[in-house]
């Protein structure tokens, strides 16, 4: 699709940089010194759980929050003391925020003309047309659904061409289908104006399709950041691997190194782990792999060597999900892991009761720091009935009623 | 712009005095000059014609009269025994004055609770006909308050085909009359407030989740019980905001008891304004008007923290 | 299945008594306002259009209107300015005696009118001021306040304080998101404060007789007259109101309607 030139041009986006920013309400730390480089032009996900500051962090570098300390830097210029509405960012907010007052085209065109632009409209029209609404233009927002006020309150932002655009949870009202429809979406649109994008999500699948660059953030401070890919493959901290995907960890000692692998002790096993992708090189660690490399291994069947592998232990329970089967294995001495097999002809199947044994590849293992909650992470529904995924080194977060992400 | 969607529109409850600051952050409150700037010509305002008027008026009750002096002229002094006086001369007038607004609110109760049942949970889902039925609740309003209450007199005058009527069915005996009657008093005060008591529960029912209603049917409750446990408690709120704007001016009203009633039915608002206008003894007056202030919030202070709402604004 | 029974008759039924209940005083006083009836309009006379064609016939009914009319713009105005700004602070901004003053406009509306116009009569006598039109306005002010903060607050309370904050991002400054997005969305709310404020001025009695020296407003002057005779034209003041405001409601009423389906249809 052709991109009308006047949207946006190749080095509209500019660099976003966070310089020890920390905010504080009362004696609550949201954001806990964050410091972060976003390169022009790239499309840039903070992922977290609700509550880990990550909306915070985005409401500071719109302008709409002031920092306690630190400082906010786009292209190099320090925007901290400014206020919102002359920061040269645009936001598409959470509930989209459309003025319930003006039509479609008025709404798209209110930036453009606080600015001053005389042909505001015809640009207003361009952005509508690059998001495929230019038929609802005379539309109230109240008259549209959802997924085309989303559209228009992205279209509302681009159009003002705005250095940084932060994007709060957008997608968050969208069902499911529609939410996937709008990610590939997204990324193309991002790709063809070439604006710095900074999505704040705690869909991890979401931060995944479409970032190039991922920054997981827990209780105000970012736990890792990096190329999707390469974060899910060697995750550096409990946290990241639970909230990101799902992992097994199991605790151990590490008994020997030879300089590129570990061996460690694992409930009486012994497990390699490749020095280059464990965190701790000595003492207490958590040997870590995702389900999907696991494999199941009936009783007496043979693995070759240099294989990890744990058990024998007894299938907890079988679940059936069309692409794949996961099956919870209890091991003694080390709880419950969980498998995933995907459903091809060639793979082991078990039933419950049976006794396995699960196998996997060191080149899949990854090491983490042994003093970590090998809970932190872990999305589950907590006593009050709300999902907790922000448990960090044994604690719960602070429940706090503030306004974050 | 609609009745319903100004009836309904909510006011969250209050934080608390101060919110705290993640509070009042998370409610989106800024600080700064602004908001000072905004708030000083109300309050000033009221400063000077609400508070001031009424330490005035604390004042003036304190004050005696001076003995020879021209009419109405009033001296300072610290005269407690105004008080004292005024509740013994006139304590049979502030019982009335309670009692028929008593009488009044639980009539206006009474008659006006089915009537917000009807147009906040029987008419709901069809906006025009809620709101026409709203328009016709306040549709007396549109009419001057005299004039209605002065229509209501020359419909039961002695003359009219409703007493007429109401004698020939022998509800009323021969030579019974309705109008300067304690009965026209309270019938006056019940229908000139029975908008104020319908609306505030008409915007508690029209919140009202019918699934709850439905959740009592399916708990095995009749729909008596259901009525009993769920909608009732449910409307409180609205109950006690109606029986609140009823009951206080009721208490403090003379012109229904001045257009209906007679010298026997008068109330401490006839005998405040008579004090004022007629005898023109300033200081009794405003003993008197002190008294039935404090009367009240003493009452609406009792009232509320037992139907324990947070927020009445 | 059908549900009609007489149980749920029972409800409707009694709400259409209830409402010939509220119309019956209008009635009454809109088929007297067309008495032939001269000076005391108590007993049927015969049929006549005179009062309608002939409002100011009795003289101090036009000019009773006239006070009420020019005090109610004038309350409107100061009222509802000076109420929306409260409104405004109050929901928006932080303050540390906030409940203070949420007390100090509350308390207007649980004192009985009687008290408050007892309470301004005694200042306006100690500041040896003469009651008269200045002081009436100044009273009706007093108390309308109080009923225009509770109307426009609801209406902020509800406002999306998110608008505002994408008013700014989107390169507003703090007048600039006032005037183009706060005001027209809370224009409902003020305009239905303002109506409330004239209504109330308008019909005020109590208040008004203590402040008003010579000066007669409509509700006044009907009071005073009652006991000698009450002109027709009173009753076609009174019904010509009623008509008006009842038209004006009825037709926003039907407008929202309108407006409800137009949306219906387009989404």
């Amino acid at each position: 699709m052709v991109v009308p030139s006047d949207v946006a041009g190749p080095e509209e986006g500019r660099d976003l940089e966070l310089r020890g920013v920390t905010k504080r309400f009362g004696d609550f730390v949201a954001v806990d010194d964050l410091s972060l480089t976003i390169p022009s032009g790239s499309f840039f996900a903070l992922l977290g759980p609700s509550g880990c500051g990550k909306t915070t962090t985005l409401r500071m570098v719109a302008g709409l929050e002031h920092p306690s300390s630190g400082k906010v830097l786009i292209g190099g210029d320090d925007v901290t003391a400014t206020r919102a509405h002359q920061r040269p960012v645009n936001t598409v907010f959470q509930s989209y925020a459309l003025f319930p007052h003006l039509d479609v085209t008025e709404n798209v065109a209110f930036g453009l003309r606080r600015k001053g632009f005389g042909d505001a409209t015809e640009r207003a029209m361009q952005a509508l047309d690059l998001v495929e609404l230019r038929h609802l233009a005379r539309r109230r927002p109240t008259q549209l659904s959802g997924g085309q006020q989303q559209r228009v309150a992205l279209a509302r932002a681009i159009v003002n061409k705005p250095a940084v655009l932060l994007l709060d949870e957008p997608l968050g009202a969208l069902d499911l289908k529609l939410r996937r429809q709008m990610q590939v979406e997204l990324k193309r649109i991002q790709h063809e104006v070439g604006l710095t994008f900074v999505h704040v999500t705690h869909d991890q699948e979401e931060a995944m399709t479409m970032a190039d660059t991922v920054a997981v953030m827990n209780a105000g401070r970012i736990e890792q950041m990096g190329a999707p890919e390469a974060l899910y493959d060697l995750p550096r901290t409990a946290f990241v691997a639970n909230f990101l995907g799902r992992s097994n960890l199991l605790p151990g000692t590490v008994v020997e190194s030879d300089g590129d692998v570990l061996g460690v002790d694992v409930a009486g096993g012994r497990v390699h782990v490749p020095v280059d992708r464990a965190v701790a090189r000595d003492g207490k660690v958590l040997v870590g792999v995702r389900p999907e490399k696991v494999h199941l291994v009936a009783g007496d069947e043979e693995v070759p060597t240099g294989t990890n592998m744990v058990g024998p232990g007894t299938v907890r329970d079988v679940s059936f999900s069309g692409v794949s089967t996961e099956y919870l294995v209890d091991l003694p001495g080390l709880g419950t892991l969980s498998v995933f097999a995907q459903n091809l002809d060639a793979v082991v199947r078990a039933a419950r009761g049976d006794q396995v044994r699960l196998a996997w590849l060191p080149r899949h293992t990854f090491g983490l720091a042994g003093d970590e909650d090998s809970h932190a992470g872990v999305e589950t529904i907590d006593r009050d009935g709300t999902p907790d995924g922000a448990k960090t080194k044994g604690e719960k977060a602070n429940r706090v009623t503030v306004v974050t992400g | 712009m609609s009745i319903a969607g100004v009836a309904k529109t909510a006011t969250p409850p209050a934080t608390g005095a101060g919110g705290g600051e993640a509070a009042d952050a998370a409610e989106g409150r800024r600080r700064g000059r602004t908001g000072y700037l905004l708030l000083l010509p109300g309050v000033l305002f009221m400063l000077a014609f609400f508070v001031a008027p009424v330490g005035a008026l604390l004042l003036t009750s304190l004050y005696e009269r001076v003995p020879g002096g021209p009419v109405g002229a009033t001296q300072p002094a610290f005269r407690l025994a105004n008080y004292t006086e005024a509740i013994a001369a006139y304590g049979p007038q502030f019982g009335r004055s309670f009692g028929y607004a008593l009488i009044a609110t639980v009539l206006a109760l009474l008659i006006g609770y089915p009537l917000a049942y009807v147009i906040g949970v029987r008419a709901r889902g069809k906006p025009l006909l809620q709101g026409l039925l709203l328009v016709l609740v306040i549709a007396p309003f549109f009419t001057s308050f005299i004039l209605r209450t002065i229509a209501w007199k020359q419909i039961l005058a002695d003359e009219s085909i409703v007493v007429a009527v109401l004698k020939g069915i022998q509800l009323l005996p021969d030579d019974a009359r309705l109008t300067a009657t304690p009965i026209a008093v309270v019938a006056g005060l019940t229908y000139n407030f029975l908008p104020f008591m319908t609306l505030p529960i008409y915007a508690s029912l029209e919140r009202l989740d019918l699934r709850l209603v439905e959740a009592g049917g399916d708990l095995y409750a009749g729909a008596l019980q259901t009525f009993r446990h769920v909608t009732l408690p449910l409307s409180l709120p609205g109950v006690v905001s109606g029986t609140l704007l009823t009951f206080i001016p009721a208490a403090g009203d003379y012109v229904n008891s001045a257009l209906l009633g007679n010298a026997g039915t008068s109330m401490i608002g006839n005998v405040i304004d008579s004090r004022f206008f007629r005898v023109v003894d300033y200081p009794t007056a405003s003993a008197l008007s002190v008294l039935l202030m404090l009367a009240i919030l003493l009452l609406v202070g009792l009232y509320v923290r037992r139907a324990g709402t947070e927020d009445l604004l | 299945m059908t549900k009609l029974s007489l149980g749920r008759l029972v409800l409707p039924v009694y709400a259409a008594i209830a409402f010939l209940y509220l119309l019956t005083p209008i009635a009454y006083t809109f088929a007297f306002s067309f008495n032939d009836a001269g000076r005391t309009n108590l007993v049927w006379r015969g049929f006549t259009l005179d009062n309608w064609k002939n409002p100011c016939g009795a003289p101090a009914v036009c000019q009773s209107v006239v006070n009420s009319l020019q005090i109610g713009v004038l309350v409107t105005i100061v009222s509802t300015v000076l109420g929306t700004m409260l409104a405004l602070a109050l929901v928006r901004y932080r303050f540390r005696f906030r409940s203070a003053a949420n007390l100090l406009l509350f308390l207007p509306l649980a004192t009985p009118e009687v008290v408050l116009g007892a309470a301004l009569l005694a200042q306006f006598l100690n500041l040896r001021v003469n009651p008269g039109f200045v002081t009436i306005v100044l009273a009706h002010v007093m108390f309308c306040i109080s009923f225009v903060v509770v109307t426009v607050k609801a209406r902020v309370a509800g406002l999306d304080p998110r608008l505002e904050e994408a008013a700014a991002d989107l390169y507003a400054s703090p007048r600039a998101a006032f005037w183009r997005v706060t005001f027209p969305l809370l224009l409902p709310g003020i305009a239905a404060a303002a109506l409330l404020a004239f209504s109330l001025s308008f019909d005020d009695f109590i208040i008004t007789n203590f402040n008003s020296g010579n000066t007669d407003t409509f509700p006044k002057f009907v009071y005073v007259a009652a006991t000698r005779g009450i002109p027709a034209q009173a009753n076609v003041v009174g019904s010509a109101m009623f008509f008006l405001a009842l038209l004006i409601v009825v037709a926003a009423q039907l407008v929202a309607a309108r407006r409800r389906k137009q949306l219906a249809l387009q989404t």
